[in-house]
């Protein structure tokens, strides 16, 4: 299931031994910024690796922010700022080069964006070519690789040379997947991966969450309760940027310990 | 509230007569300027305008092939001066000058460049380079279209890139490429027919400004050879012409005028061409 070719991409650290180890993360009173409006409020968190952790939380309330900041985009908007400190496998982020860091925390977002000019092949490939993979029967293992992990390769592999932006709006999606899955990241953060897609695809999207998991960790912001107790193992319920409750899913879904995790996940807000 | 529904049917009714009128008035004034240029420049245009050189004063007949050649060449030469200037600012300021003071400060300095009337960037191409060598030239007249050039690439480069969505920017960055080729392989491809419109309708823009190019290009009666000496050109010579007590050089100045809006509405609609093949975002 790895991709060995693709290993020099990751980051020469003690952690990036082929068996992937653990690739937790561990975000210690981390508090972040637009501007100066206070989106996230010291928020503790400990995802653990090779499962599903759910964001879950009423619009505005930091959990798109959160994910942002694991692997340093948050920054990338003018006038964000981010304190506290997240570690990855124990290793501060802050300390690692943003662009080294994103290729071992890859990223999948609530609107699929494929690259307008690219085909469906040079999407996929995109991560490795842009950054120096030349050998053409390399990248075309990877791609491969790639959209078959993103369960898409059957449909789409007698139209690589086609543009991304024909696709259909799950296949699209999982396009973007296939294309952060081909720098061969250890952790997989996916901003509300189905909310702009039908019922057939979100299901198709979340049946491919629960067999990445074997071999990443990932983390889902979703609107979608129903979503986040299928397929996640650990739920974290933001509101107003603070973590209020964060545990085993099913004990959040069945037995909440706090009146407001009660309240939204039954709907009396939201 | 009597008459309330039929007030505003009213009110709706003139407003909207008001702007059709406008629209009209708008698509009337440029019909009427290519027309009145065209009915009095087609009947002087003529090969001889295209190959020959204009006629001593006192004889008829001539052409300006010279000052056809000579506008491209100073388009030529200010394209080279001002677009790799204009560009590469453009692109700072749409990936690195958003909501900072440096951003600012370049464009709100280009858009005051963009406000100076054009002879002052013509006096000061004037001191900058033609009073140093002496003569005027053709380089002189490069340099001040190309200066007037810089700050309007600048802009239309901003904001043809601000078109692409920051998405697509975050999106090519969580690959964990370095900003600079998600500016270069990513951001700059999507948009690249934009950006090649921008720059020919900033060129088409400058191709028609007369002022710059008095006291710098000058203006030439012969052929121009290379970048030093004086050079003629289109605008030059429709002011030099049309303001001359000669009925001849009046027809040759419509004339001039004609080719002249034919080679900047011809690059309007190349780039109109350009961005309809623009891939959609």
């Amino acid at each position: 299931m790895m991709l060995p070719m693709a290993q020099d991409m990751t980051v020469p650290s003690a952690t990036s031994d082929p068996v992937k180890p653990s690739h937790g993360i561990e975000a210690i009173k981390v508090n972040a910024w637009f501007g100066v409006k206070h989106v996230l409020k010291d928020i503790h968190m400990k995802i653990k690796p090779r499962q599903v952790t759910a964001i879950i939380g009423p619009s505005g309330c930091g959990k798109s922010t959160f994910i942002r900041c694991l692997n340093r985009l948050h920054e990338v908007v003018p006038g964000a700022r981010m304190e506290g400190q997240i570690l990855l496998d124990g290793a501060d982020i802050w300390e690692l080069d943003p662009v080294m860091l994103r290729r071992r925390v890859g990223m999948v977002f609530q609107k699929a964006q494929p690259f307008p000019t690219m085909s469906i092949f040079d999407n996929v490939a995109a991560g490795l070519r842009l950054n120096g993979t030349r050998n053409q029967t390399q990248l075309s293992t990877v791609v491969e690789e790639s959209l078959k992990r993103a369960a898409l390769w059957d449909e789409v592999k007698d139209a690589l040379d086609k543009p991304g932006t024909g696709l259909s709006g799950g296949q699209q999606q999982r396009l973007c997947i296939a294309r952060a899955l081909a720098v061969n990241p250890a952790i997989l953060l996916m901003d509300e991966p189905c909310s702009a897609l039908d019922p057939i695809a979100t299901a198709k999207i979340e049946e491919l969450i629960l067999d990445l998991k074997k071999n990443y960790t990932i983390v889902i912001v979703t609107h979608n309760m129903q979503q986040a107790a299928r397929v996640s193992d650990e739920t974290a319920f933001f509101l107003l940027g603070e973590l209020i409750e964060f545990g085993n899913t099913k004990q959040i879904f069945t037995n909440p310990r706090d009146k407001r995790t009660e309240d939204y996940i039954t709907g009396r807000f939201g | 509230m009597p008459g309330t529904y039929r007030h505003r049917q009213r009110i709706n009714a003139i407003a909207f007569a008001m702007t059709g009128l406008c629209a009209l008035f708008t698509l009337g004034v440029l019909f009427f300027i290519l027309g009145y240029v065209t009915v009095h420049g087609v009947s002087s245009l003529n090969w001889d305008f295209f190959t020959k050189l204009p006629k001593p004063v006192g004889e008829t007949g001539g052409g300006m092939a010279n000052a056809i050649v000579g506008t491209f060449k100073l388009i030529g030469f200010a394209a080279l001066v001002g677009l790799p200037v204009g560009v590469l600012g453009g692109i700072y300021l749409a990936e690195f000058g958003q909501g900072n003071t440096i951003g600012f400060l370049v464009r709100y300095a280009a858009d005051i460049i963009n406000g100076v009337p054009s002879i002052v960037m013509g006096i000061f191409a004037y001191a900058v380079v033609v009073l140093p060598m002496k003569h005027f030239s053709a380089l002189a007249g490069g340099v001040a279209l190309g200066i007037m050039l810089i700050p309007i690439a600048v802009r239309s480069t901003e904001e043809f890139l601000k078109l692409v969505p920051m998405a697509i920017r975050e999106a090519a960055l969580a690959l964990g490429l370095p900003r600079w080729k998600v500016i270069v392989r990513v951001v700059i491809p999507t948009a690249l027919r934009g950006l090649l419109t921008g720059v020919l309708l900033d060129l088409s823009r400058v191709a028609g400004e007369t002022a710059p190019l008095l006291f710098t290009a000058f203006g030439n009666r012969f052929w121009s050879v290379g970048w030093l000496n004086p050079i003629a050109s289109l605008p030059v010579m429709i002011f030099t012409y049309a303001v001359a007590p000669y009925e001849d050089w009046h027809r040759q100045a419509w004339a001039a005028a004609l080719v002249l809006l034919m080679i900047v509405l011809a690059t309007n609609v190349g780039a109109r061409v350009l961005m309809r093949k623009q891939v959609k975002i």
